[in-house]
């Protein structure tokens, strides 16, 4: 995360991607697919929910339990031959890394997805030391080739139309800018990477899951990346945060399944692969990676977030999510896990995402480690309001909302006077720049009464007159 | 202090209260033909399930199947191909192989996915660099679930072992499909039983 903690405006950011009104509706389109299809995976599965729980338990075992867990997948993966190396921030990680590489020589370095490695902002680290990183998953290549940050865990570059992929390939690998049949763009991509492969010293990988018993760790995928940059170059580093962990290769068999099936609604990836130990004659290394998660563990309400498996699906259902493109929250995690995750990192940076979020719910639903996600929104919005970290027209809007829902009576009058308001209004008055609600939606028609005039005279007299 | 000891002792100070940790039921239910199961859940992931010719037809049969393929590399017994993997020194000279050839040591139906390790590679990346894959599975060898699979004591001894699940794919840009994204074009899978023990090949230099 950037030291830089100027507050990110989400809802500033978001209307300008709402602005590019096709992105903005094949984003929402393309996302609502993808919900779709968990759904439709989901529901065709009856122990579903009963693999929900149980990841949930799992997860929250292993977090209770996760000094020992770490300390056996060490020693594990130690005896396997595999070098292990602890990180306590972003910083060390990076320096890590870089050590590794220097000790090989490597200059070029071959990389499959890694949210982690976003998070501890490792590329430019290691550019800046000479060393030339291929990011080989095909989302994540756009956005490198365009200098942009992932804007979706799973689908790097879902913001970005055919048309906007043609012209970032044709700067940048030479292909035909007005090009945009996607299968030539896929090629194109496909032909420009497989070499490195060939000529890369090391090959960089995240995790899934970091299995104890056995001291290895899994990594799924889709496009064979992963598996080109580990099964060619002689160094393979993996970095997995501590919270990867689980206990047991049996647990796999939970978290595997419901995987993929959560993130794009197909059974499993096309390629799981596990690594145990280094092939012989070469290196693997993995860094356990702290920045934050053992001060979050700590944290009363907000340590379920570890549990996390990074799989989108409460992105992919989220209103607020789809309409508003990840790179408005201005964080490598973004939609409701990263609402809650945030202000882990920076509460003053971070602190207008809570309320980037409706609150229905839905996240913590299509969760299939069950973690609540709304509820831990609700109690940043109560943090930050606590911390006086609101912004100066929300806390005024809240100082009057505050006084008006004390008393019943203002809160009547102030009813009715909006009700009769809102139809008798001229447009501009309700479509401007100065009213939140009234931006990018038509606002309902107002009733012809309120609920508390309806209620008077339907049923007030029944029950003896409410006052 | 170092930054091992500093993480493990915050983990520690952290960790909320003792949670149990529970059994994992089975999942079991009736499996009428896993190999039909098997090879509806492998075309939903794009990979194709055929019928195996006669045991000693499979060269015939990948050649008719790859007529253009000029690299055939056969890390399986059965198949001779047109290269050996015991051959191959370094796994940068598979890049220039259409088809692999490998027997999966077992099939999962529940996901149409086969398990490969490093001996059933012979060079791991064989899996991966190649154009088309070509799996050669015992249709007895095939488990109901991804729980069933993972009891299979290979993850325990393999350096690497991985699922496959047909070909390579992407979907990242405007969610269109493509199979053969980096890795493999086509997974086939010909559901040849596999007869009596390994015949072990000596290196070939």
């Amino acid at each position: 995360m950037s030291l830089v903690s100027s507050r990110v405006d989400h809802a500033e950011a978001s209307s300008k991607f709402i602005e590019a009104k096709d992105h903005a509706d094949f984003h929402d389109q393309r996302l609502w697919d993808l919900r779709k299809k968990r759904d439709a995976v989901s529901e065709a599965m009856p122990e579903w929910e009963e693999l929900r729980s149980l990841a949930s338990a799992i997860k929250e075992h292993t977090l209770t339990h996760l000094g020992d867990y770490l300390e056996e997948f060490e020693k594990n993966a130690v005896a396997n031959g595999m070098v292990v190396h602890w990180a306590r921030d972003a910083a060390e990680h990076n320096q890590i890394v870089f050590e590794i590489l220097e000790a090989h020589r490597a200059t070029v370095l071959v990389k499959s997805k890694s949210m982690l490695t976003d998070e501890c902002e490792m590329r430019p680290f290691l550019e800046n030391r000479g060393i030339e990183i291929v990011e080989t998953d095909l989302g994540e290549r756009i956005q490198q080739l365009d200098d942009e940050p992932p804007s979706h865990i799973v689908v790097p570059a879902v913001h970005k139309l055919r048309t906007d992929v043609a012209e970032v390939f044709g700067r940048t690998i030479g292909t035909d800018p007005k090009n945009h049949d996607v299968p030539y763009l896929a090629e194109s991509q496909r032909r420009h990477t497989r070499p490195y492969y060939l000529k890369a010293q090391a090959g960089m990988t995240g995790a899934n899951f970091a299995v104890a018993e056995t001291g290895s760790f899994v990594v799924c995928t889709n496009e064979g990346n992963a598996d080109l940059s580990t099964n060619l170059p002689a160094l393979h580093i993996a970095s997995i945060g501590i919270e990867k962990l689980i206990p047991k290769i049996e647990h796999l068999g939970v978290f595997v399944r419901m995987l993929s099936r959560s993130a794009l609604g197909s059974p499993i990836t096309q390629i799981t692969s596990h690594f145990r130990a280094p092939r012989p004659g070469t290196e693997m290394h993995v860094v356990l990676v702290d920045n934050g998660r053992s001060e979050r563990l700590g944290m009363e309400d907000f340590w379920y977030s570890l549990k996390c498996i990074r799989c989108g699906a409460c992105m992919n259902t989220c209103p607020v999510y789809r309409r508003s493109g990840g790179l408005s929250y201005g964080s490598t995690y973004s939609g409701p896990i990263g609402v809650i995750i945030d202000p882990t990192f920076n509460l003053r940076k971070y602190s207008s995402l809570p309320f980037a979020s409706t609150l229905n719910g839905s996240c913590t639903s299509v969760c299939p480690v069950k973690i609540n996600i709304h509820e831990q929104i609700y109690k940043w919005r109560q943090v930050i309001a606590e911390r006086h970290q609101l912004p100066m027209a929300k806390r005024e809007a809240m100082r009057v909302a505050g006084k008006i829902l004390a008393s019943p009576k203002l809160y009547r009058a102030a009813v009715e006077a909006a009700a009769a308001g809102l139809d008798r209004l001229p447009r501009f008055m309700v479509y401007n720049p100065f009213n939140a609600w009234g931006r990018q939606r038509e606002v309902p028609a107002s009733p012809p009464s309120t609920f508390r005039q309806w209620y008077l005279k339907n049923r007030g007299k029944k029950r003896g007159g409410a006052r | 202090m170092s930054s091992r000891e500093l993480i493990l002792g915050r983990v520690r100070r952290n960790q909320p209260a003792w949670r149990a940790l529970p059994a994992i039921p089975n999942f079991d239910r009736p499996l009428a033909d896993p190999l039909a199961a098997f090879g509806a859940a492998l075309a939903r992931m794009g990979g194709t399930l055929v019928e195996a010719p006669p045991p000693d037809q499979l060269d015939v049969f990948i050649r008719a199947r790859f007529a253009k393929a000029r690299v055939i590399c056969s890390a399986a017994w059965e198949v001779e191909g047109t290269r050996r993997i015991e051959a191959v020194r370094h796994p940068a000279e598979l890049e220039d192989v259409d088809v692999a050839v490998v027997r999966a040591v077992f099939g999962v139906a529940e996901t149409g996915s086969v398990w490969l390790s490093e001996s059933e590679f012979g060079v791991n990346a064989l899996g991966f660099l190649a154009q088309h894959l070509v799996v050669l599975l015992d249709p007895q060898a095939i488990v109901a679930d991804l729980h069933h699979a993972y009891r299979h004591p290979g993850f325990r001894t393999a350096r690497y072992a991985a699922l496959m699940t047909g070909p390579s794919a992407t979907a990242d840009i405007e969610g269109v499909l493509i199979r053969g994204a980096q890795g493999i074009r086509t997974m086939t899978v010909i559901a040849a039983p596999e007869r009596g023990a390994r015949r072990v090949r000596a290196p070939s230099s």
